[in-house]
């Protein structure tokens, strides 16, 4: 539906040029509401209790944390994995969802963009702290040394982690960027000459006028950066699960792993996309640009690949059975049925069960609905680590080195901090940015605008009831017949 | 200060048609800003295609040579372990890396490039025709003013909301 000429309106309230440049620019040069700072003050101080909880790892160490002989890393990985998963959705609905020209992305891109870089900052703190003397990590680059000029390891794919991540983490922020410098040029150009806030969007916007060449080359860059990140999204997270996939590990020495990872990524990063980004339309009054068409296509999307990770878990099971190994059976009869069932069935629910609601269209249209659903797919992936890192391990080769693995109170409190740091960064970036890519919704608006898509899709209608559709609404009738 | 004549216009298929009715009359055109991107402008205009994604293959094409370069150097000449025997030229395993450098080269550099030739740099102060070009309004700037007077009518004939002359 989505591509016919003549469809539904993505931005509805009769929008003009300018007014999408007043709805946008009024929460950054206006006052922020009392509400704005309690809630930054309280993610700030839970970001704060992560970072005690962090230095308090670092002065006494690894030790503070639940892990054993048995169940080496755990909640940090776990922690890792999810974090870099969230941010997935950004990247997909950016250049992914670009390549196929998808005009729906437009709304949300910025923010979902931005929860990538955020996510992906939370993540990046979870293999630093591990390390336990995080002032060595440089010693994961490729740099002479001192150690008889001892090279890194290019065999493992913890090294190829820390190139990936950095690549994501350099590749999203540019893209970002990029299409933040035309809308901080329109903020610079409404705010008052002379004022503190006109000097600091004339320095972040470089100098932007938008002449036509400008344009012209904005456009290409876009593309190519588009074109640059679909492959590294999905090498990504690839990577990630190499992590556990060339390990010799039963549950994790599957060939599976890397589409399973990616799909999961998805799934969850569109969770998060919807969680708050239905909040983001309630507080700062985006209804008009982020419709329920929108909330409706994210809402498919994360059926789509919840199903995807579902028919992994049901395959991952096949193949356990009918490799004939006896170790891989046991791993995954004990993940279901063993000491830690519990976090497997809240996996399966969450992730499978639940989003199946999203087959029927009124659900999907309701937001706070779909809301609730994001939290419980946030959840499951969230379990779907945990799930995959600790009941690989706690039951490993020596029956007499079975242990139990749960997390001390340092683990929950960092866990819980990062939390704290990623929506205190939505919450800056909300207040201080443009939380939707207003260049790029100007753009679509005579194609997607309800006055202008609007009137037409109305005109067809109404003809439609009286049996009579005149030529020029054709384009409209053919979109509207499936075809057979 | 140069002075230009500037001519607003809020719609992009009137704009379309306005530079076209520009360039048909033979009055050069010194630049035109939109607040978004409107297709079709930059033939309109007769721009040169942007070569920026050419470089970005080149880019691209030196992050795959350093990748492997840099890995062949260290991994195998420079310091060959013996990992119970493994190969110390395991080419597989080169894949990703040299793959995340290609992506890291291509997209770094070409936005380097782009901030480059389009001269964006923080603290570089924008010239701007009139406030609304960031906002709803489409500029189209005459700079040589022996141009004026036919401009002033094309502007009047194709439908601009507002001419008038601004020294920037």
């Amino acid at each position: 539906m989505f591509e016919s000429p003549i469809r539904e309106p993505l931005i509805t309230g009769r929008k003009t040029y300018r007014k999408i440049t007043d709805d946008l620019v009024a929460p950054i040069l206006g006052p922020a509401s009392w509400k704005w700072y309690v809630t930054t003050a309280f993610t700030a101080g839970v970001m704060f209790a992560g970072f005690g909880a962090i230095a308090y790892t670092l002065w006494v160490g690894i030790g503070t944390w639940g892990l054993n002989k048995t169940v080496g890393w755990a909640f940090d990985i776990t922690n890792f994995v999810f974090w870099i998963g969230i941010g997935h959705a950004g990247t997909l609905i950016s250049a992914i969802l670009l390549l196929f020209r998808q005009r729906w992305r437009m709304a949300i891109n910025r923010a979902a963009e931005a929860m990538t870089i955020f996510a992906v900052i939370c993540a990046g703190l979870f293999p630093i702290i591990h390390m336990g003397r995080p002032w060595l990590a440089f010693w994961f680059l490729p740099l002479p040394n001192t150690h008889g000029s001892l090279w890194v390891n290019f065999n493992s794919p913890l090294l190829w982690d820390v190139f990936a991540i950095s690549t994501y983490f350099t590749i999203s922020l540019l893209f970002w960027y990029t299409g933040l410098i035309p809308d901080l040029a329109m903020v610079r150009d409404r705010a008052k000459p002379g004022s503190f806030a006109h000097a600091v969007y004339s320095l972040l916007s470089f100098g932007w006028t938008g002449s036509a060449k400008q344009w012209q080359r904005f456009e290409a860059v876009s593309l190519v950066l588009a074109g640059l990140s679909t492959p590294l999204v999905l090498s990504v997270h690839s990577i990630v699960s190499f992590d556990f996939a060339t390990s010799i590990l039963p549950g994790w020495h599957t060939t599976i792993f890397p589409p399973y990872f990616v799909a999961g990524a998805i799934f969850s990063g569109f969770g998060m996309v919807l969680t708050l980004m239905i909040i983001t339309r309630e507080v700062l009054d985006l209804k008009d640009y982020i419709t329920l068409e929108h909330i409706d296509a994210m809402a498919k999307v994360t059926l789509a690949t919840g199903m995807m990770v579902g028919f992994a878990y049901a395959t991952e099971f096949f193949i356990a059975w009918y490799s004939g190994s006896y170790w891989e059976r046991y791993i995954f009869l004990n993940r279901a049925f063993g000491p830690y069932w519990w976090s497997y069935w809240a996996m399966v629910s969450c992730n499978l069960f639940i989003p199946q609601v999203f087959w029927f269209k009124k659900l999907r249209r309701s937001p706070w609905f779909v809301f609730i659903i994001s939290i419980f797919v946030n959840i499951g992936m969230w379990f779907e680590r945990f799930v995959i890192i600790v009941t690989s391990l706690h039951r490993d080769f020596l029956a007499s080195s079975w242990r139990m693995y749960a997390p001390t109170w340092v683990e929950v409190t960092i866990f819980v901090g990062t939390f704290g740091l990623f929506l205190t960064l939505y919450l800056l970036f909300a207040r201080y940015l443009p939380v939707i890519a207003a260049a790029e919704t100007k753009s679509i608006l005579k194609t997607s605008g309800d006055q202008y898509a609007g009137l037409a899709w109305e005109a067809y209608q109404a003809q439609k009831r009286q049996g009579s559709v005149s030529p020029a609404l054709q384009p409209a009738m053919d979109a509207d017949t499936p075809k057979s | 200060m140069p002075k230009y004549l500037i001519g607003l216009y809020d719609d992009e298929d009137k704009l379309l048609a306005a530079v076209e009715t520009f360039r048909k009359e033979h009055v050069p055109i010194h630049e035109v800003c939109t607040p978004f991107p409107v297709h079709g402008l930059d033939h309109a205009l007769h721009l040169k295609k942007s070569r920026l994604p050419d470089a970005a293959f080149v880019y691209g094409a030196l992050g795959t040579l350093t990748a492997l370069s840099m890995q062949i150097y260290m991994y195998t000449i420079d310091w060959p372990v013996n990992i119970g025997g493994k190969s110390n030229l395991p080419f597989p395993s080169f894949i990703p890396i040299t793959f995340e450098l290609t992506v890291l080269f291509a997209g770094v550099l070409m936005f380097l490039s782009y901030l480059f030739v389009n001269r964006l740099y923080p603290g570089r102060k924008a010239l701007i025709y009139d406030p609304r070009q960031t906002d709803d309004a489409m500029v189209i700037a005459i700079s040589d003013e022996r141009a004026w007077d036919t401009a002033r009518s094309l502007f009047q004939k194709t439908g601009a909301i507002e001419a008038k002359i601004v020294e920037r």
